[in-house]
């Protein structure tokens, strides 16, 4: 049991951990390596500690709030939070993160910066767990930064390669985007409420007064100003969790190193989003109720979320390197949360949130075994033949596999997948989310047969695979234990047993039995074997022949294949239109700063250079000449002087003498009586 | 002329001549005789006017008796520096400590 004020703990230990191994010394390997892990897994157990203290009391908003600051007579407070929400989310952060760690050690064990890989990951894991145990959106806001530099830090850190050198600056400035609509929904929950507070003691801004009065103010056009500010919050999401339109850095995400993008790519970070919409929940759903809003903010969510899981899963159909078929499949589940909080079921995405994390770190995880096996090889098309030679990895992508496309009754993901959907399907306002969930499923099913098939069936068609071996012990350990996880993870929250469901919400949720929504089951289970029998047919079963054999979808589809290999061209889009702006604006900007400013510069500098010119004449033709005659005089006076002091004593007293002889002479003559 | 006007010019004969030797001589020990001389010169005016002059008591007698005292000791004192000086410049001539630098 951990009491809220000790919270800090948490995100505390990796934040010392990364201190301390910013400041070793570059040749020291093995201490941030050690103090990464020692801290991550100290963090684990306080969490630990903190999920039986959230537990004990679901309901209760258990919190220790502190002003950082006064500004003027405006009091800024943090604090920390403790509910089931944020306390689950720690543990399962700590625990990928052990498991990501321990996999790190053997899969960069021959990179010269392996300290400062670890100390990046020590700062991302205290980011991330001080933005799930914040009770503020300032703290939050400021951790979700602190996030967002470790993933740039980690993207780019082979940043010898161009291409993660810009996919480290893409990432960073496009979720920048989202974060300017975070900052000002911040600044406008602030102005509105006067406190960043989530919870306290009633005063917090998702407790009823606060949202009373933002649900009531409204705006010209109809908008309250709860729509406003959840819609820029959302934003912030938007760009955190890769949603379309701003999910474009997140494939380009995949060069970083493998556990980068398994930890933070796919298995946390992107969640944060999610995680932040369903913080605010009781915000984004204060206008639900209201008649008249033009735009109810979870009704953007629930669209934005289906755009992007449709888009995702087609986008995932067609790329041919391992970690971008992921990493689109995780743009794509990253949709279906979203979706899940948009039709009002926030509690379904915070499961289907840590399903998730359980199998995409596995998968990413065991992309990395093959990759690592494979000599860095990850374009799928000249792997194969990996089953027979990693069998272990095989198992382990299979039911990691098993688990993201939803096979039925006993994988985690069909669970927390059967929630989502449920859910969208009793959506009252439109039906579009749920057809583009199920449509989903089986785009899903359809390319993880694909990447499956193309990695591990088939016969070796690169030297890479042809030449591939088990990984070591560190990375299968990390594989087992994630993929017990992957299975059993779904447990928690069935319809017959919703444990998490419950703890969740913090009031009992009735348990249905598998019999409610047992059509939808049915129904998405033919949609999944469906998926499976598509893609084995056009992979499994005739496996390409060489690596430069076109796909089987590209001779069917040539024109939408095409379309989905350039990524729908949204890349280009945004290059042509946004790309293109900004650049109109940076000449722009040169032309001003070397015309303009340059030359009001340029003058400023010449107008002192010619005062300085004029000062120098003075000084050194004028002053200086009239010092040095002055002192030249002086020195010749006293070496005209000087002379007479010779030394010899019987000269001074002759001079006494004469002068004594006067002075008499002189008192004679005056009179001397 | 009366007796006082005569020790007199004989007391400034006396200080001439040792101021003369004084001036003029290179040797320190002849300097020191020449300010003796002085010395013994103005004693001389303090007995002319002891013994001739209008004021009684014997105040010209006593400032003699210190006179002659103290320019013992400063005869002394006189030769322990020219001694010193010729130890240390092997020479006594007074043109020679024209330097305070040891």
């Amino acid at each position: 049991m951990l009491h809220a004020s000790h919270l800090w703990l948490i995100p505390a230990l990796p934040l010392l951990a990364a201190a301390v191994g910013a400041a070793a010394p570059r040749t020291a390997r093995r201490l941030p390596v050690a103090l990464a892990l020692g801290a991550i897994i100290g963090s684990f157990l306080l969490s630990l500690a903190a999920l039986a203290g959230a537990l004990a009391a679901p309901a209760a908003k258990l919190t220790a709030n502190f002003t950082w600051f006064w500004a003027g007579s405006t009091a800024v407070r943090l604090g920390w939070l403790l509910d089931p929400l944020g306390a689950l989310m720690s543990v399962l952060v700590c625990g990928v993160s052990v498991l990501v760690f321990i996999f790190s050690t053997a899969y960069l064990r021959d990179d010269p910066r392996l300290g400062r890989f670890f100390t990046c990951l020590s700062l991302f894991v205290a980011a991330m767990l001080g933005l799930l145990v914040a009770n503020s959106l300032l703290l939050l806001l400021v951790c979700w930064e602190l996030v967002g530099l470790a993933s740039y830090l980690l993207i780019g850190f082979w940043f010898e390669r161009p291409a993660a050198a810009a996919a480290a600056k893409k990432a960073f400035i496009t979720t920048r985007l989202g974060d300017l609509g975070f900052l000002l929904g911040l600044l406008w929950l602030f102005h509105a409420t006067g406190s960043s507070l989530f919870y306290d003691g009633g005063a917090g801004v998702l407790e009823g007064g606060a949202l009373e009065r933002l649900a009531a103010t409204t705006l010209p056009g109809g908008w309250t100003a709860a729509t406003g500010i959840g819609l820029l919050l959302f934003a912030g999401a938007v760009g955190k969790s890769g949603q379309f339109p701003l999910h474009v850095w997140l494939p380009d995400a995949m060069e970083g190193p493998t556990p980068v993008s398994a930890l933070i790519h796919a298995a946390t970070m992107v969640a944060a989003g999610v995680f932040l919409v369903a913080r605010v929940f009781p915000l984004m759903a204060a206008d639900q109720g209201l008649g008249g809003v033009p735009v109810h903010a979870l009704t953007a969510v629930a669209v934005i979320g289906s755009v992007t899981a449709l888009l995702g899963a087609l986008l995932a159909v067609a790329q041919t390197d391992i970690k971008r078929v992921l990493a689109y499949s995780t743009v794509s589940q990253l949709g279906y949360m979203m979706l899940a909080v948009g039709v009002g079921a926030w509690e379904a995405a915070v499961f289907h949130l840590i399903t998730h994390a359980c199998f995409k770190a596995l998968l990413f995880l065991g992309s990395g075994s093959v990759i690592h096996a494979a000599h860095h090889e990850q374009d799928a098309r000249r792997l194969g033949g990996l089953a027979t030679r990693m069998r272990f990895t095989y198992v382990t992508f299979l039911l990691g596999t098993g688990a993201l496309i939803g096979l039925p009754l006993v994988f985690s993901g069909f669970w927390s997948k059967e929630a989502v959907l449920h859910a969208a399907e009793l959506w009252p306002v439109s039906h579009l989310p749920f057809l583009a969930g199920l449509a989903g499923v089986v785009l899903t099913a359809f390319y993880m047969t694909r990447l499956v098939s193309e990695t591990f069936l088939g016969r070796a068609r690169g030297d890479g695979a042809a030449h591939a071996h088990e990984s070591p012990r560190a990375m299968t350990l990390s594989l087992a234990v994630l993929a017990v996880a992957s299975v059993a993870a779904g447990w928690i929250g069935t319809p017959a047993w919703p444990w998490l469901q419950s703890q969740l919400t913090g009031a009992p949720v009735a348990a249905h039995g598998l019999g409610e929504g047992l059509g939808l089951m049915i129904l998405s289970t033919v949609l999944v074997g469906a998926g499976i029998a598509a893609g084995g047919w056009m992979y499994a079963h005739s496996p390409r022949a060489d690596d430069r054999a076109p796909d089987p979808l590209a001779r069917r589809f040539p024109g939408v294949f095409a379309a989905l290999v350039a990524r729908l061209w949204i890349d280009e889009f945004y290059a042509a239109t946004v790309g293109r702006l900004l650049r109109g604006a940076a000449a722009l900007a040169a032309w001003l700063e070397r015309w303009v400013w340059g030359g009001l510069v340029s003058l400023t500098g010449r107008v002192a250079e010619t005062t300085g010119e004029v000062n120098r004449a003075i000084d050194e033709d004028g002053l200086n000449t009239g010092f040095d005659r002055a002192s030249d005089g002086l020195r010749d006076a006293a070496q005209r002087y000087s002379r007479a002091q010779t030394g010899e004593v019987q000269g001074y007293l002759r001079a006494v003498v004469v002068g004594l002889a006067v002075l008499a002479l002189l008192l004679v003559w005056g009179g001397i009586r | 002329m009366s007796p006082l006007h005569l020790c007199l010019a004989l007391s400034a004969a006396l200080f001439c001549t040792g101021l003369v030797a004084v001036l003029i001589r290179g040797n320190a020990i002849l300097v020191l005789l020449g300010v003796e001389l002085m010395l013994n010169a103005a004693n001389l005016n303090f007995l002319a006017f002891w013994r001739f002059g209008p004021g009684g008591g014997e105040a010209g007698l006593v400032f003699v008796l210190f006179s002659i005292a103290v320019a013992a000791a400063e005869a002394a004192v006189g030769m322990a520096l020219v001694i010193a000086v010729h130890r240390h410049l092997r020479s006594i001539r007074i043109a020679d400590a024209n330097r305070l630098k040891g």
